[in-house]
């Protein structure tokens, strides 16, 4: 595979919210993420940087234009189809952790390697132990979720996203919750994710401290990339 | 799918509680079901084996009656087709001939049915009408020649038979069973000799040596039994005049089929079982019907907890939803996370159902039910055919299956954008 590789492509998307009246929030909205770049999405509020990003996510599919992840155009795919991409290719990181609170830490991380099924139990909590290290979060492995802190928790939903190999990792806010030295730890795992695996990382984030340390910032304002 | 059930019952075992209450919901309906079905169809089983047990499945017998068509009409309509005027005739009817009650040809019949494959078992009855001396009174009766070990083994006589023994029915001559209320009447017991005159107006000497109660006071007071060889003998008729055969079949609803393929063949009157006794099958319908209703209601009661609480649970657990979504986990894998929920509940509830139904069907026939009427039933009649425990089960697995569904379909359909951007 060539490293200047497109993982995600976007040609003009279009997206109205059509409540109370229409709208439209993004207008004709093109960009392209290469293999191993490290993205940012900034912008004002309201701008639709978020929109954008969970129409990428595949999680939104009531959009106009064209969204290719891995070469594959996502458009019309079925609700079955989508979600094997969301669990083969893309990690999530949100502003809020969601881990679970029933499962322990450990076993919040294999769900989605479980899931995906391609290797068996013990070599997806192998593999989970393993993203867990890097993290510096295997002591906490057994524990419940609810017994970590805010940067712990961040810590292991980070462990989650990465578990099946991602293609990509799209962060929504991903320090929004954190302290600036939690703000910073995150950053720096996520430029060794895209320093080491040659992963591709597109994040949406106000704090333009951390935008200005990654690859490319793309700048969003009033449904349109600006710069 | 093993990692979907895991994930439903990790999420179970943190609402304990509410499941626990969900699934006692099931097995309480279950319970009663199970009971109420169990302790309805013993009692269905009892009551129609108070007839039925003693009832042939078809009867051959030589009815009395009138001529079918009377000969005056005969002639009748053959002058008015000679052009006769219409004028009145005053016979009425021509009466019954003067004709023995007996079947004709009787061991021939017997010989065919017993060579017939659908037949179980064929015994021939002598039926007289006698008259007990009691002092001065003269109390009416009927007396039953019966094969007697035909009797024990096919209509359950040794049930009925209060005291003595079948067998010296058998081995005496000249012995008598007596009705209870008959026996009663004439203040007798077993070891007494009894006088008989039959319609003819011979007398005879009678020992008793058993006592029978049927359940049914009436009958009571004018049945008896003897050895079929002792009616004959009373009658002063020979080894072959028997005036009924009874014949129990293999298949009991081919009855009115083959009562009247026997009635034509033979040449005899036949009745099926059925048409002598259509009462006490609607009655058994009835109280399966209201059985079955009742347990369906209960069930239905069940559904209702288990949709409430899934609900509830959706509602707590959108987070967890919106993010098993994201990570990759489809629409229908939600939908089966919340149905394998609500089955687990169901199953759970439901085979504890069918040990506490055990429990109690138990319970109930160890209830003390004792009535002068039955004299063999001494608890509460339960039927423990496992046919109710799978009817349950089967109820209970598709009553929670559609209480899962509705909550299980919203929850395949959360949109995790929603939630998600919404924090």
């Amino acid at each position: 595979m060539k490293a200047t590789e497109n993982i995600l492509e976007v040609h003009d998307v279009i997206k109205s919210f059509h409540d109370p009246v229409t709208v439209q929030v993004l207008k004709k909205v093109s960009l392209v993420v290469k293999r191993g770049e490290f993205v940012s999405i900034t912008g004002k509020s309201g701008c639709g940087k978020s929109t954008l990003l969970y129409i990428l996510s595949t999680m939104d599919t009531d959009y106009e234009g064209e969204v290719m992840i891995d070469g594959e155009p996502t458009r019309g795919l079925s609700g079955e189809r989508l979600a094997r991409i969301r669990n083969e290719k893309i990690g999530f990181v949100f502003q809020f952790h969601y881990l679970l609170p029933e499962f322990s830490v450990l076993k919040n991380v294999m769900l989605p390697g479980l899931k995906l099924g391609k290797h068996s139990t013990q070599e997806v909590e192998h593999r989970a132990m393993q993203r867990l290290r890097e993290l510096d979060m295997h002591d906490h492995a057994l524990k419940s979720a609810n017994q970590l802190s805010g940067g712990q928790k961040q810590r292991v939903a980070i462990a989650r996203a990465l578990v099946n190999d991602p293609l990509i990792i799209m962060g929504d806010e991903p320090t929004g919750n954190l302290d600036s030295k939690n703000s910073g730890n995150v950053f720096d795992i996520f430029k060794s994710i895209s320093a080491h695996h040659e992963q591709s990382l597109l994040v949406v984030t106000h704090d333009n401290d951390f935008a200005a340390r990654t690859d490319r910032i793309i700048e969003m304002d009033d449904g349109k990339v600006v710069g | 799918m093993r990692l979907l059930l895991s994930i439903a019952i990790t999420l179970l075992r943190a609402k304990l509680k509410q499941s626990v209450i969900a699934a006692v919901g099931v097995t309480f309906s279950i319970t009663m079901f199970v009971t109420l079905l169990g302790f309805m169809n013993g009692l269905n089983g009892l009551l129609d084996g108070l007839i039925l047990n003693r009832t042939p499945h078809v009867r051959l017998y030589n009815e009395l009656k009138v001529s079918p068509q009377q000969p005056i009409e005969q002639a009748w309509a053959q002058g008015t087709a000679a052009g006769a005027d219409s004028a009145h005739h005053f016979i009425r009817s021509v009466k019954p001939k003067d004709e023995l009650p007996r079947l004709r040809n009787a061991t021939a019949i017997m010989q065919a049915l017993e060579n017939d494959a659908r037949v179980l078992a064929v015994s021939p009855r002598l039926v007289a009408q006698v008259f007990f001396n009691v002092g001065t009174v003269d109390l009416n009766a009927q007396v039953s020649g019966v094969d007697v070990m035909q009797e024990v083994r096919y209509y359950q006589f040794r049930d009925y038979l209060v005291q003595g023994d079948p067998q010296d029915l058998v081995a005496g001559q000249n012995t008598v069973v007596l009705g209870k209320g008959l026996a009663d009447l004439m203040g007798t017991g077993i070891g007494e000799n009894v006088q008989v005159t039959t319609a003819t107006g011979d007398r005879a000497l009678l020992r008793v040596v058993g006592i029978y109660q049927s359940g049914l006071a009436d009958l009571d007071k004018v049945q008896c039994f003897a050895n079929i060889k002792t009616v004959q003998k009373l009658l002063a008729r020979p080894g072959s005049y028997f005036t009924d055969i009874n014949v129990k079949l293999k298949d009991i609803l081919s009855a009115p089929a083959l009562a009247k393929e026997f009635q034509a063949r033979f040449d005899v009157d036949a009745l099926d079982i059925q048409t002598a006794n259509a009462q006490f099958e609607t009655g058994s319908d009835v109280r399966n019907i209201i059985s079955y209703a009742v347990g369906v209601v209960l069930l239905i009661v069940a559904g209702f907890g288990i949709y409430n609480i899934l609900n509830m649970m959706i509602y707590e657990k959108l987070d967890a939803i919106a993010i098993l979504k994201a990570t990759g986990f489809s629409g229908s894998d939600v939908r089966r996370i919340f149905l394998l929920l609500s089955m687990v509940i169901g199953f759970t509830g439901g085979l504890a159902g069918l040990i506490f139904g055990f429990v109690m069907q138990n319970v109930v026939d160890n209830i003390p039910f004792i009535t002068a009427a039955l004299p063999t039933i001494t608890t509460f009649p339960v039927d423990y055919d496992p046919k109710y425990y799978i009817i349950a089960v089967t109820f209970a697995l598709l009553t929670t299956w559609i209480a899962g569904w509705f909550p299980a379909r919203k929850a395949s359909q959360v949109d995790p954008v929603e939630i998600i951007r919404g924090k």
